[in-house]
């Protein structure tokens, strides 16, 4: 094998770990909003349910959870699964795994919101929607902003555990040049790890110009 | 013209009653400044006529309309209390400007949204109060590039801006360094002058005494005196009243 076909197969595989990435942002960080709802709810029975949820997300490993989503439907119902199931499950164990982190993110950039502004944004007359989208949500975003540039890192790396239910991204690729005969070997997972490394940072990079942008 | 009542207004919290039996009336371009010790319910009586809390008991006029009243012996609320929200405008001992806006969008964002003013109305009201308030130059400037004077000269702008017929002022310069005081108070001094009606929570004898129509002392929950400055701040009868402006001669 080739340096070339090597790399080649390291981008394929990229697209598939991009794919998980964009994926479970559009996803995860909607729902969050949701989550963060339903953990400060008025009815109790929701806010319970909520806290399970989150404290089994929270204390149990994404790759158990990937396991779970994968094999559960066929392990526990018998249900014969479509053939792009593998990818349908990495998508819904991470979306709702990386929920539970934003909820908390989200819960958190609240908070730090003082109750003065509330007041202010009271007694102006705007309505309880006007005040959320134009005075408290720009704020909370601001006050994230911080916590989800890490949580998006973290989750570049995580995407690497979708490994472990054969799905065919970077890493997985990376394994299989670097176990089998004649190819470059070692350089397989040096040249992934560039390829994690430069994704970071421009993650890094675009989120720093958000940063920026929310500055006040 | 009566532009605010306030009647045998009545506030818990639990079981600490905080204002007992409270009634005032502010006339058209009156200053009226309520003095009293921590925790006398000053506070409380302000952000209940800005429906921050709810009553208990009482009623609520604002140009003679009422937006609370007693019904079977609690009060109730106007369901739709945004035209009285215009009435007044509020400022806040902590200033509460939006960080997220710049000085001009901190005073013509409410103007649009909620008084549904037209752009250039809005901007030229705004580019007044900023004329008016010596804040001139700083119309870009986001609040945290600003002095605290200069952060409460904005707020006290904002709540302006509405055009309200009083102004609600919560010990407007405490949060403030001393050397600050001044410019705020000379702001609020010239809005006296022009009649502007307003009720003073403050801890400025002097400034309440020289500003004033009419003074008011609370201590724990009641008003205890009112009167002009003259009779309550030169003269106070009550014990109380004497007990609590010794504190600030010296
Ligand atoms: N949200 C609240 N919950 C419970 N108690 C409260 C609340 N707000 C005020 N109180 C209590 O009500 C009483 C009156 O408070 P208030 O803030 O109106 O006093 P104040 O006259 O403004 O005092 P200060 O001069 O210190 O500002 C105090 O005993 C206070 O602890
Ligand atoms: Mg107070």
């Amino acid at each position: 094998m080739t340096v070339q076909t090597m790399l080649l197969a390291l981008s394929e595989g990229f697209v598939t770990t991009l794919a998980i990435f964009a994926v479970t942002i559009i996803g995860s960080m909607p729902l969050g909003i949701f989550v963060y709802f339903g953990k400060v709810s008025r009815i109790a029975p929701i806010r319970w349910i909520v806290e399970i949820y989150i404290s089994i997300i929270r204390g149990t490993p994404l790759m158990l959870q990937l396991m779970v989503v994968y094999f559960g439907p066929n392990l526990i119902f018998g249900v014969s699964l479509p053939s792009n199931w593998r990818f349908i499950a990495v998508a819904i164990a991470f979306i709702i795994n990386y929920a539970a982190y934003f909820a908390e993110i989200y819960r958190s950039g609240f908070e730090a919101i003082p109750k003065g502004q509330y007041e202010a944004a009271e007694v102006l007359g705007y309505t309880k929607v006007q005040r959320f989208m134009k005075i408290i949500i720009p704020q909370m975003i601001r006050n994230t902003l911080p916590s989800i540039t890490n949580e998006l890192i973290t989750l570049v790396k995580d995407t690497s555990l979708a490994s472990i239910i054969g799905t065919m991204e970077m890493f997985t690729r990376a394994k299989q040049i670097a176990v089998a005969p004649h190819t470059p070997g070692m350089w397989a997972f040096v040249a992934a790890a560039v390829f994690y490394y430069v994704f970071n940072y421009i993650v890094a990079i675009i989120m720093a110009k958000l940063e920026k942008k929310f500055q006040y | 013209m009566k532009v605010l009542e306030l009647n045998n207004i009545e506030k818990s919290f639990g079981d600490l009653t905080v204002l007992k039996d409270i009634s005032l009336s502010v006339e058209k371009g009156q200053v009226i400044s309520i003095i009293g010790p921590s925790g006398s319910g000053k506070t409380t009586l302000m952000r209940s006529a800005a429906f921050l809390e709810t009553i208990d008991k009482g009623e609520i006029i604002y140009n003679g309309n009422k937006a609370a009243w007693m019904e079977k012996g609690k009060a109730v609320y106007q369901k739709n209390l945004k035209p009285f929200k215009s009435c007044f405008g509020f400022v806040f001992q902590q200033f509460n400007l939006f960080p997220h806006y710049s000085v001009i969008k901190n005073l013509t964002d409410a103007q649009m949204v909620v008084q549904k003013r037209s752009k250039e109305e809005a901007f030229s009201i705004a580019k007044e109060l900023i004329e008016q308030l010596g804040l001139s130059g700083k119309e870009n400037y986001r609040p945290s590039q600003l002095s605290g004077g200069q952060q409460q000269r904005v707020a006290i702008a904002r709540a302006l801006a509405v055009k309200p017929d009083i102004l609600f002022f919560d010990e407007p310069t405490s949060a403030l360094d001393p050397e600050l005081t001044g410019e705020v108070l000379k702001v609020i001094r010239s809005l006296a002058e022009e009649h502007m009606t307003m009720v003073i929570v403050t801890h400025e004898m002097a400034f309440a005494r020289d500003v004033s129509d009419h003074i008011i002392f609370m201590d724990e929950g009641f008003i205890v005196e009112e009167g002009s400055p003259d009779e309550v701040i030169n003269n106070p009868k009550e014990e109380r009243t004497k007990a609590f402006l010794g504190r600030f001669k010296r």
